[in-house]
């Protein structure tokens, strides 16, 4: 055999060195795992304490850990802290429950039939492009200033991603899997019941764990501009007043807030979906 | 006649033009007989089955089954995939009863059913185990034992054993005669493994790639039917007759392309 050309000659040898930190898709040592956690976790704590400690810092500016947790302690004592971390999570549970209650069947049914999806897909990718905060005005403008343009806000922002994207988890079903329901007796609808639906259960629970915490900044967004109550009205409020601790605490609870939720959804993930749990 | 094919073609329109895959197919099967359909890669070989299947509709000529032409996918007909189609949700136990489910079996019945095809098949142990935790060879028996459990009239086969090592497959091309032997179902299986086409098959259809057509018929008479009989001479006959016929086939084929 001649090739054209004597590649051996025109290509540099290479090795592929052993390491521990830069594996590829691999897994670590779990010693150096939680040595990595930690300093993740701890760094910026240690660097926020040093800065406000020894750095002649205006507490107006940057609040010290300390400061934070006495203001933490102050509204937590007051009630205030409770009463606004309720009235969010109630606009979220409900703006969010509405959203993927339609959004997911209506997402399946645009996965399984072409024809939804002709009919659907251009309309939802188009609202999906139009940022949920810039409908606040016009929410405002029809529905007032109570709850509801709150929670219709949520029910948008959330609606139209998780839709497409549980439309997305429907069109890996392999089509084998459908073609073999069909020879063992099944019809259309016991397919889309019994065989669609089990196998995109994964993909819609990460689905909904991903636009959860759109849903949460989106009703943070809204309480900053119009509210009496929630997490983004106190730090607003703490904002006019300079009261920088209180904005702090209230950063720390929507943070912890969020995570809490994310984890919870990928533990339903891991406890109904044992079969899944490899593919990711 | 049992299945009957006839004047089968298949086309395909695509982006190069008109692709004609199949030209011609014309077949018989008896009841009870293990026939196989032997071709290379591309021959169209998937694409006929799946026009038995009833998953897509021949261009021109017709499929029947007991003298009805087949319209649409039933479980009148087993089929097990080229590829793995078990339900990767559902216990090996809930994958066998579950053509049973859909057709709507009383639960105790088709656990019955089930639990006896998955001792057909060898697997009772794994009743419980996910798709996952099997073997290659064990996940295609399961895939047969679901498509027994409805007891079709036909069991049709894509080269089931196509991903399996050869001592994995020696030994379920065994269990496939002893099942076949045992149950008396009419078997058309799909394969580009000549050995196994001849050790497995009372007919052979050859066919010839592109389009793909019957280049010829054989009936296989083996004086027995176990692994000893591979060494005989009549067997190398069978297998070097084929071969051959690949082998010519094969480079027609390529020199068409070039
Ligand atoms: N849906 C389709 N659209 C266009 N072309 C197709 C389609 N299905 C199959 N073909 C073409 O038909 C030919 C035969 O395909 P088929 O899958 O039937 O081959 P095969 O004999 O089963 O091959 P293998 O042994 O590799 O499985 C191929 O050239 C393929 O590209
Ligand atoms: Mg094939």
């Amino acid at each position: 055999m001649n090739s054209p050309h004597p590649i051996q000659s025109l290509v540099k040898p290479r090795v592929i060195k052993p390491t521990v930190f830069w594996r590829l898709a691999e897994d670590i040592p779990s010693t150096l795992s939680s040595t990595l956690i930690l300093v993740s976790v701890l760094f910026p704590l240690v660097t926020w304490w040093a800065i406000t400690t020894f750095g002649q810092v205006d507490p107006k500016f940057l609040p010290s850990p300390q400061q934070v947790i006495e203001a933490g302690v102050r509204l937590g004592r007051s009630g205030d802290l409770l009463r606004d971390t309720v009235a969010s999570l109630w606009r979220v549970g409900v703006g969010f429950a509405w959203a993927a209650l339609i959004s997911i069947p209506i997402g399946v049914l645009m996965g399984s039939f072409a024809s939804i999806r002709a009919l659907l897909e251009p309309l939802f990718g188009l609202m999906r492009y139009m940022p949920a905060p810039a409908f606040i005005p016009l929410l405002i403008l029809y529905l007032g200033i109570g709850e509801e343009p709150k929670i219709t806000l949520i029910f948008i922002g959330v609606f139209f991603f998780n839709s497409l994207m549980v439309m997305d988890t429907v069109k890996f079903v392999p089509k084998e899997l459908i073609e073999a329901t069909y020879m063992l007796g099944g019809t259309r609808w016991d397919t889309l019941g019994q065989v669609i639906l089990p196998h995109v259960v994964p993909g819609i629970i990460d689905a909904c764990r991903i636009n959860l915490a759109a849903a949460w900044q989106l009703v943070i967004v809204a309480e900053l501009i119009a509210a009496t109550d929630g997490l983004g009205r106190r730090i607003s409020v703490a904002g006019r007043f300079l009261r920088t601790d209180e904005i702090f605490v209230c950063l720390i609870v929507i943070g912890m807030i969020g995570l809490l939720m994310d984890l919870g959804f990928q533990a339903l993930l891991r406890s109904t979906c044992r079969w899944a749990s490899q593919r990711r | 006649m049992f299945l009957q094919i006839k004047d089968l073609h298949k086309n395909f329109w695509t982006r190069q033009g008109e692709l004609v895959v199949l030209k011609n197919i014309t077949m018989d099967i008896h009841q009870g007989e293990f026939v196989c359909a032997l071709g290379a890669s591309g021959s169209g070989k998937s694409t006929l089955l799946r026009q038995i299947a009833g998953l897509d509709q021949p261009t021109s000529g017709e499929v029947r089954i007991e003298g009805r032409r087949i319209v649409g996918p039933g479980p009148d007909r087993g089929m097990v995939f080229q590829h793995y189609t078990l339900y990767p949700w559902m216990n090996v136990q809930a994958n066998t009863e579950f053509g049973l489910k859909l057709q709507g079996v009383p639960r105790q019945v088709r656990r019955e059913q089930a639990s006896y095809y998955l001792s057909v098949v060898g697997l009772t142990q794994f009743a419980r185990a996910l798709p996952r935790e099997l073997s290659g060879g064990m996940k295609q028996r399961v895939a047969i034992a679901r498509a027994l459990a409805s007891e079709p009239k036909i069991l049709l086969m894509d080269e089931p054993f196509g991903a399996l090592d050869v001592h994995t497959k020696e030994a379920m091309h065994e269990f496939m005669l002893d099942l076949w032997q045992r149950t008396k179902i009419t078997v058309f299986m799909i394969t580009h493994d000549v050995e196994e086409a001849v050790f497995l098959s009372g007919r052979i259809y050859a066919l010839g790639s592109r389009p793909g057509t019957i280049r010829k018929e054989m009936v296989i008479n083996l004086p027995h039917r176990d692994h000893t009989v591979k060494r005989q001479a009549i067997f190398h006959d069978y297998r070097d007759e084929l071969m051959d016929l690949m082998r010519k086939h094969g480079q027609e084929a390529l020199a068409a392309v070039a």
